[in-house]
């Protein structure tokens, strides 16, 4: 495939930007993450950004949200107010332990984390990485480094700092981390994060993630995270992204499950520009467990494109992916989702689901569901629609005294509500299913001060 | 276990019943393509200068196509330098009855039960028999005629009719459509072509069968269907080819235009030679099929069993333009041994009130794969469509594969699109509640499999149904592992 003349030059200005900071890079880095950038940046160049030829990417054209002027941030930069005092949490039955990151760098006023059980280490994925490496080789990269995106492998070349968890094996962690990533510039901004979490065996962990911008400014963000869940272990990610809708992001996720082993990851997208979530799931023994969900609701020119890959590579694993969306306005969704289930894999059981609502006649909804199955003893199914707001059921309430816009409301709510009740942190649920209302009302702000911490 | 294996083996050791080669002297040209091919395949076939642009745009237009690589399919490179593009049987009929036949020529429809004779005549379908892409014979002219309707062979069309092939050739396929269809475009040498005129109702099934005959030779047909307001037609393909150790190419097109009210019902049953056990030989079977539903309240519906070919790329779609117009695809597709199948549908919406069903059984067994691929399109004006896609796959033994790749884009609010796919095996309980009835393994599964695609074969008209089940049972029955 002939790559067009534009896509060579946008390309080739993100591998010149390698080239010509490699040493800054590589400065105040630890090794380990410098060693790999030689071999991402090769990968990035094969492909370069994709366009919608490529398959993976037929829905979302990145071109657009690449080629724009941005400052790379590839230092930290001092934030000249207190991000802590920024922020009032506003949900105070949401008892979390809270950690801020600023244009992808690990905020470095943030205030020491109390009573964590012993061993386990939240901080800065750079600093980690110096101060205890013996933490971080097994786990970096491991995943991501095999994936063929070139996005991931641009932010492989490119990352130096992000959010570090570790959780050793045999210990609950009760309160959530919950994690703050702000984008805050004065002008158009690029920024590359890299985020590790690792659970160790028979433990227990939870992070909540929010993504807010604190200015509306064109930000585009490169996010990849890793997350190693052990044998035993159960482990939440839930990701809430309500950002300003000039702010573009590409979110990368892998999740690699240990046997005997417990996900539940959703993520909710409030407002934001273009943006990309991608996941995987390998399991790494048998018997484990993923859920994945997510939805969206969008508006104006938003574009929210969620792309999932599960791959069954051993027998008796379970995974379930529920995936819904609203559209309204002008905006584009997409979603694909792949299951894979490798030969032999046997009594594999993968469900999913992907159900959208359009509001409009300018939104637009296009899904891929795909079946991969090497193996015959597997229960494996999927389902999408493309529809509207069942008009019985609006009849059904109408009937009894409810005003149409009450009634529609109520059952966008129960629409979305799928999804959310399989929160397992029961603030959060209710936070959410309240910003989902709101959200739906119109009433919820763009994200420049939080509505979520 | 050790009866399953057994079984297994026999399924998996069944011979391709019609794999004979007819001794017939065949007209060929020498292999390769190129313009002056393409020429000299127009100028034998004594075409006007309209299908010479034709080919050669078409032509020009291939030479810049890469070969498609986005299906989930092995195809091992292709040397399109290395096909004969042009095999006739050397005495071209132009009989006035069968009497005059090739008597070689009649054995081989005997041999595979082709209605060609008199006997045949209560069967009620009136055949165009096409073998290496050359229509030799069609019966019930007569008879059609009286009505208004032209079924004769392509080449014939585009002497007698010309204005009607050109107002209509390529007008569902373009020439640039895709590699195979341009390649096709090129350098078809025969196919059907039919016609129904204004409120007619087609009295009889039509039917094409489709041969391989010659080595090293490609088929390229073409098949065209227009049918003018309120008329109706059903129309059965059936296919077969000779086993040989090589690959052979076949990239056909198939055509359809419905106008107002019209409705065309499309039945194929595909078996072309699908290689050996060890997945020697076998037919590529790259084909594209295209129909317009062009006129308000037209329908086309295709009815597909896919049962043969080394690999299949096939995807029967419907482009449904006017309003209220209606698009059906029902598939069943088998693979064993080392088959690939990548096949599916795609119905592109962009009528008022369109409507569309997809009903996909995919079956694979031995050491094969086989996908579905689809797509739902809604354009924005195509307000109030509705589209429900049903997508199973039942998997025989834990070597092959079963996999599915629908796309969906919609585009308006007042639009609804399902979609839902399962794949299973068949179930223990299933065969042993058979068993516990005294019914054999072998005959349970073949049940189980025939009601599985029961939904698609009764959509078939009743003479192919009998076929196809027959079909099914040859290539699966108690192939469980």
């Amino acid at each position: 495939m002939t790559m067009t003349a534009n896509k060579i030059a946008l390309s080739e200005r993100y591998t010149a930007l390698f080239h010509a900071n490699r040493a800054r890079l590589d400065e105040g880095s630890s090794n380990l993450i410098n060693r790999m950038r030689d071999i991402a940046i090769k990968r990035f160049e094969k492909v370069g950004i994709p366009g919608f030829k490529n398959e993976d990417y037929k829905y979302t054209n990145l071109e657009r949200v690449f080629d724009q002027d941005y400052r790379h941030i590839l230092e930290y930069e001092k934030v000249d107010i207190d991000l802590n005092e920024a922020f009032r949490c506003d949900v105070p039955q949401l008892d979390t332990h809270v950690v801020l990151l600023v244009n992808g760098w690990y905020y470095a006023k943030n205030q020491p984390l109390q009573n964590l059980p012993k061993g386990v280490v939240v901080g800065s994925l750079q600093e980690v990485a110096n101060e205890q490496p013996e933490l971080v080789q097994d786990y970096l990269n491991r995943q991501a480094g095999l994936s063929e995106d070139p996005i991931v492998a641009l932010n492989t070349a490119l990352a130096k700092d992000g959010f570090f968890l570790y959780v050793p094996d045999h210990v609950v962690l009760e309160k959530p981390i919950q994690v703050i990533n702000l984008m805050r510039a004065e002008d158009a901004v690029f920024a590359t994060q890299r985020n590790l979490i690792v659970v160790g065996k028979n433990s227990q962990a939870k992070v909540i993630f929010c993504d807010h911008t604190l200015s509306a400014r064109d930000f585009l963000t490169n996010n990849v995270t890793e997350v190693f869940v052990g044998e035993d272990a159960v482990a939440d990610v839930y990701t809430v992204q309500n950002q300003d809708n000039q702010a573009n992001s590409i979110n990368s996720s892998f999740f690699k499950q240990g046997a005997n082993s417990n996900l539940l990851t959703s993520v909710a997208t409030l407002h934001g520009g273009l943006i990309r979530n991608n996941l995987k799931v390998e399991f790494a023994g048998e018997h484990a467990e993923a859920n994945v969900y997510g939805m969206s609701f969008t508006d104006k020119k938003q574009h929210v494109d969620n792309f999932t890959n599960i791959e069954h590579a051993y027998p008796n694993c379970l995974s379930n992916q529920v995936y819904k969306n609203v559209l309204d306005e002008d905006s584009v969704g997409a979603f694909t989702g792949r299951i894979h289930v490798v030969r032999d894999a046997q009594k594999t059981n993968a469900f999913q689901r992907n159900n959208n609502v359009l509001l409009t006649d300018s939104a637009k909804m296009n899904t891929k569901p795909q079946l991969i199955i090497d193996a015959d003893d597997v229960k494996c199914s999927h389902g999408a629609t493309v529809g509207q707001i069942d008009e019985e059921a609006l009849f059904y309430l109408r009937a009894r005294g409810i005003g149409e816009s009450d009634a529609r409301m109520m059952l966008m709510n129960a629409f979305a509500h799928e999804v959310v009740q399989n929160i397992r942190v029961e603030p959060l649920r209710d936070r959410i299913d309240e910003l989902v209302e709101k959200r739906l009302r119109g009433e919820l702000a763009r994200c420049h001060s939080c509505d979520m911490s | 276990m050790e009866e399953q294996d057994k079984i297994l083996h026999e399924v998996t050791s069944q011979e391709y019943k019609f794999g004979f080669v007819s001794d017939y002297e065949m007209d060929t040209i020498p292999k390769g393509l190129s313009e002056d091919v393409i020429r000299m395949i127009s100028a034998k076939k004594n075409e006007p200068e309209f299908m010479l642009e034709f080919r050669l745009e078409a032509y020009r237009k291939w030479l810049k196509m890469p070969m498609p690589d986005w299906a989930y399919l092995k195809i091992p490179p292709i040397d399109f330098q290395d096909i004969i593009y042009y095999a006739a049987p050397k005495k071209k009929p132009q009989y006035e009855s069968l009497d005059e036949v090739d008597p070689e020529l009649i054995e081989t429809f005997n041999k595979l039960g082709i209605p060609l004779e008199e006997q045949k005549v209560l069967a009620g379908v009136a055949v165009d028999a096409v073998i290496d892409s050359v229509s030799v014979k069609t019966t019930f002219k007569e008879t059609l005629a009286e009505k208004g309707i032209i079924f004769c062979a392509f080449s014939e069309a585009v002497q007698e009719h010309p204005d009607l092939v050109k107002k209509y050739l390529g007008s569902a396929v373009p020439t640039s459509d895709n590699f195979f269809a341009a390649l096709n475009s090129a350098v078809f040498s025969d196919g059907s072509f039919c016609y129904i005129p204004k409120g007619v109702r087609c009295p009889m099934e039509l039917s094409t069968y489709f041969r391989i005959n010659a080595a090293g030779t490609g088929q390229f047909e073409r098949t065209l269907i227009v049918a003018e307001d309120d008329s109706y037609v059903s129309y059965l393909e059936g296919c077969t080819a000779p086993m040989r150790d090589e690959n052979q190419l076949h990239a056909a097109i198939v055509e359809i235009i419905a106008l107002d009210r019209a409705e065309v019902k499309y039945s194929t049953v595909q078996n072309w030679y699908p290689g050996n056990k060890e997945g020697k030989g076998g037919v590529y079977n790259f084909v594209t099929k295209r129909g317009i539903c062009r006129g308000e309240s037209s329908k086309i519906s295709w009815t597909q069993v896919e049962t043969g070919s080394a690999i299949t790329w096939k995807y029967p779609s419907c482009i449904l333009m006017g309003d209220n117009s209606v698009g059906e695809f029902n598939s069943v597709a088998v693979t064993n041994n080392y088959q690939q199948a990548d096949t599916g549908t795609k119905m592109i919406h962009i009528g008022k009130n369109t409507k569309s069903t997809i009903i996909s059984k995919g079956i694979s067994a031995g050491k094969s794969d086989n996908s579905y691929r689809g797509l739902v399109k809604v354009l924005p004006g195509a307000v109030n469509s509705r589209n429900f896609s049903q997508c199973d796959s039942l998997l025989l033994g834990s070597t092959c594969g079963a996999h599915t790749f629908p796309y969906i884009e919609v585009g308006n609010k007042s639009s609804v699109v399902e979609h839902e796919a399962t794949t299973s095996k068949i179930g223990e309980d299933q065969i042993f509640y058979c068993n516990q009835r005294g019914i054999s393994t072998e005959d349970a599964i073949g049940m189980i499999v025939n009601g599985y695609a029961k939904e698609v074969l009764n959509k078939l008209p009743m003479e192919f149904a009998v076929e196809a089940q027959k079909l099914l049972q040859i290539s699966l029955e108690g192939s469980v592992g």
